[in-house]
């Protein structure tokens, strides 16, 4: 991996990125490696909708047959610390696409700066998402392990749970690995990586963060929102 | 090098760099949806409520995707890939609501009795 | 057809096979050098290695399960051992071998070099990939030596969540880690088809085992994630005590069907299609002929890929589901024989007129033929509503699938390894014993699994450990083609084993057959041509040899 800033001028595709230390030998070119990477992040983007996919089929089976039981599971959500956290998630994807484009324009320094930022609102984001899962165990609300609840629709708000912590769940471990991944590219822009010739990791790094939060952009409603 | 038969799909041989200014109007939008998607919420309007919740959710979704993840100037390849995921979603939701909502039909839909005279018979005499 | 062996397919004598002196089992030694490998060729070789040894495991459970079938009593196990022998011998043998077989081993090695490429796109995910399975397969081994699953492959609800006491979790975590490897392997595909074909290489050109491969992967990626979230949520409901099938708080167990056979019915598709594509290959090497209907073959690999993803309610029809939703589901299900119908014609429109030779390759193809026919057709039988209701949960059921996935599948991988067997090594294998393993396997599978069609009208159950005196005959000309299924099986082991000490040297082309991966030494080069490849003509461009008809 290079650790070395590799200067170029602007256009210099005459051979082809082939001396650029990240240009991997089985492409052509820099060109092909950056569509063929690109592509295949979009591929496995495909294949996380389906897998989340099938847990929102769950979820949508179930407030089908008990609506009663979502909206009164709804009930016990906190809308401002949801809504609080569509904005941090939201205010996250602006600052990784600002340092997609940062990397676009061969701005190491501002590429380290802006995925820092996508960290540090992360970081926010977990954070009130433990609040909420310590509230969430304080009340008795988590299945299986101390649920206590009353009521008509106690039996069925199990299974609202149940989804609530699986989704909510799943995609805080997708942020956690995209944390994982922030670190990484901030440690290769912080060695000058990249370049307007070679910036396609950090593209492929803003497409499954954004992903991320298209995941929460359908969770929010659909878990909080219910009327 | 021996040329290819087509192009790059994607053409990023100058890559569409947005300005600053265009990701913060998206950013925006994307902040006024999200004050229209809570303050629907707390309109009741029965079950036309989940269905709003869902366009406002996917017109969220389509920005974010078409501007932040670039779909917008990316290869008709990418479109089709990205499609193709919520194409299965509904599949995999069209054809499993299909047996829920199918359990709550006790009886055919009426269109499907030629005879309505001989339904109304066929389930007293088939009593046994 | 003669039924003589056609003379051999080189007609001027030619210079002795020279075995090349750098290749890519020569380029990098150790341990490390396979281990930390990004070469597609080499990972190939480690898949096949790790497949074979978990086939010999799924076929042990298959011994226990037929030995204990020779009886009408369950003398041999308990109910509750049986149910874990029939379980481990199903999990194993979808997820750790039918799933991977052909992709994983065929598919790794000769895709890039069918196209003209250097390597697939994403060398590294390749390796992860063989990595994952091997997680997997450890996994799973671990449920083993804690007892083993004994919920059936299929995971039903609410027994495997909430009332099973055999090691389920270890087991179905196994097969979740196994299906990342798989989602890998078909993202690495569908990446490398589309943006690495060699100069020349247009879509239409390339040969069907790569449109096999590209349409199993299309069903990699999007039917996959579909059960490994439904696995995790099988797991939290029994780990954790959530409440996802649990009826008592409200659950559906028809959900986790839904969700289950959502992946599980394409899954099949991504058992069959490579095979599929294999079988194209070798119709068209040993009829010397240009396949007949190209565009069509190719096409209804998509085809299917598309439509088996509409149909898994036909696994469902007794279960609790709407009746409404068997009917959609068995409509939709006879679709998707049209497309496996249109290959299964032009396949033999291709052997027409052709210059047919038996080689060991061919016999298994032709093996195929007869086998996938009988299980596509029962395959109809299974998607009549009406007819299922008697079948369903008996031996026809077990019957059909096998035929496709072991007469189909696993024939048609066979005739592959034989086919490609010199070139991913330089060596032949004896062609006589090949032609009398394909001939085992041929019978000893018909005398396995033909009289369970018959134990399944009769309403013989599956799964279960002991049945009444009046099936034992079918079940113990069951067992015994078994065992003659199994010498089958075996025989390959020891000669490929023996080959590659012994085997005579293969060259470049040893069939004489199109396809740019004849046109580089046995065993390739490293980066898999010496010069790389440009496309200047149609697929199957066999030379006319007095042929009027084309294809």
């Amino acid at each position: 991996m290079a650790s070395h800033a590799v200067t170029h001028t602007s256009g210099a595709h005459d051979d082809a990125g082939h001396s650029n230390p990240n240009y991997q030998h089985q492409f052509e070119d820099l060109h092909q490696q950056y569509d063929a990477t690109t592509f295949g992040m979009w591929v496995f983007l495909a294949q996380e909708i389906l897998f989340f996919g099938a847990i929102f089929c769950a979820y949508a089976v179930y407030r089908f047959k008990y609506p009663e039981a979502y909206h009164e599971g709804a009930r016990e959500l906190s809308l401002i610390l949801g809504g609080t956290n569509t904005i941090v998630l939201i205010l996250s994807s602006l600052t990784m696409a600002l340092g997609v484009r940062a990397a676009q324009l061969g701005r190491n320094k501002s590429v380290f700066n802006w995925l820092a930022l996508t960290l540090l609102l992360g970081f926010v984001f977990m954070g009130i998402k433990a609040v909420e899962y310590t509230e969430k165990w304080e009340k008795h609300h988590v299945p299986g392990l101390n649920w206590h609840m009353t009521g008509a629709e106690a039996d069925h708000m199990q299974i609202y749970f149940s989804i609530y912590f699986a989704m909510t769940g799943m995609h805080a471990l997708h942020m956690i690995i995209g944390a994982g991944l922030l670190l990484f590219f901030m440690y290769k822009a912080w060695n000058k990586t990249y370049s307007k010739e070679f910036y396609g990791p950090i593209e492929i790094m803003g497409l499954y963060w954004h992903f991320v939060d298209i995941v929460w952009i359908f969770l929010f409603p659909m878990l909080y929102l219910i009327s | 090098m021996s040329a290819h038969t087509e192009p790059h799909a994607g053409g990023h041989n100058e890559p569409h760099v947005a300005s600053f200014g265009s990701y913060l109007a998206i950013f925006g939008t994307l902040m006024v949806l999200t004050a229209i998607t809570v303050a629907a919420s707390r309109v009741d309007l029965g079950p036309l409520n989940v269905w709003i919740a869902l366009l406002i959710a996917m017109v969220k979704a389509s920005i974010v995707v078409l501007f932040f993840m670039h779909v917008k100037y990316s290869s008709p390849l990418i479109k089709l890939t990205a499609a193709c995921g919520f194409i299965w979603l509904v599949f995999m939701f069209g054809l499993t609501f299909a047996d829920y909502i199918g359990r709550t039909m006790v009886e055919p839909p009426k269109s499907w009795i030629t005879a309505p005279a001989a339904a109304k018979e066929a389930p007293a005499a088939e009593q046994k | 057809m003669s039924a003589t062996l056609a003379p051999p397919l080189h007609t001027t004598p030619e210079p002795e096979p020279q075995f090349p002196a750098k290749h890519f089992l020569n380029t990098g030694r150790g341990v490390a050098s396979w281990l930390l490998t990004k070469d597609h060729k080499r990972i190939a070789l480690m898949y096949l290695i790790s497949v074979t040894l978990m086939a010999l495991l799924g076929g042990f459970f298959a011994s226990l399960v037929r030995l204990e079938l020779l009886t009408p009593q369950g003398d041999l196990m308990s109910a509750e051992q049986y149910n874990r022998a029939f379980t481990m011998h199903g999990i194993i043998m979808v997820f750790f071998l039918l799933i991977p077989v052909t992709p994983a081993i065929l598919g790794n090695f000769l895709l890039p070099i069918m196209i003209g490429a250097k390597d697939l796109a994403l060398p590294r995910i390749n390796l992860l990939s063989w990595y994952l399975y091997v997680i997997g397969a450890i996994l799973t081994l671990s449920s083993l030596v804690l007892g083993g699953a004994d919920t059936g492959w299929t995971f039903y609800t609410p027994y495997s969540s909430m009332y099973s006491t055999g090691a389920v979790i270890p087991a179905a975590l196994g097969a979740f880690v196994a299906g990342f490897s798989s989602i890998l392997t078909g993202l690495n595909f569908i990446v490398t088809v589309h943006k690495m074909r060699c100069p020349g290489m247009t879509w239409m050109r390339m040969p069907l085992f790569v449109w096999a491969n590209y349409a199993t992967s299309l069903v990699q990626i999007l039917g996959t994630p579909v059960v490994a979230m439904t696995i995790i949520l099988v797991a939290l409901e029994k780990l954790l005590g959530f409440s996802f099938f649990n009826a008592a708080a409200g659950g559906d167990p028809i959900l986790f069907q839904h969700l289950f056979w959502f992946y599980s019915h394409p899954a099949v598709y991504i058992m069959i299609l490579p095979g599929m594509g294999i079988i194209s290959e070798l119709v068209s090497a040993f009829s010397r002929k240009k396949i007949f209907g190209y565009s069509f073959i190719a096409m209804s690999s998509v085809a299917i890929a598309v439509i088996g993803f509409l149909i898994w309610g036909h696994h469902m029809y007794v279960s609790g589901q709407s009746v409404y939703e068997g009917l959609l589901f068995s409509v939709l299900t006879f679709l998707v024989a049209i497309p496996s119908a249109i290959k299964t014609f032009n396949w033999a429109a291709t052997l027409y007129r052709g210059s047919i030779s038996w080689d060991a390759p061919m016999v298994y193809a032709i093996g195929f033929f007869g086998l996938f026919l009988i299980g596509g057709l029962t395959g109809l039988f299974c998607a009549n509503l009406a007819v299922d209701l008697h079948i369903h949960d008996t031996y026809f059921i077990v019957a059909h699938f096998h035929y496709i996935m072991v007469g189909g599948a696993i024939m048609a991988y066979m005739g592959g390894i034989h086919f490609w067997w010199p070139k991913m090594t330089g060596r032949m294998y004896p062609e006589a014993l090949g032609r009398v393993s394909g001939v085992l396997v041929f019978l000893g599978f018909n005398l396995t699994f033909l009289p369970q069609f018959l134990l399944g009208y009769m309403g013989m159950p599956r799964r279960y450990h002991a049945y009444p005196e009046e099936f034992q005959i079918f079940n113990m000309m069951s067992t015994a083609g078994a065992t003659v299924l199994g010498l089958g099986y075996l025989l390959p082991l020891v000669y490929f084993a023996w080959s590659l000490k012994y085997g005579k040297i293969a060259g470049n082309n040893p069939w004489g057959a199109k396809g740019l991966e004849w046109e580089t030494t046995s065993p390739p080069p490293l980066e898999n041509f010496h010069t790389m490849p440009v496309q200047t003509e149609e697929a199957y461009a066999y030379a006319d040899e007095g042929e009027t008809h084309h294809g």
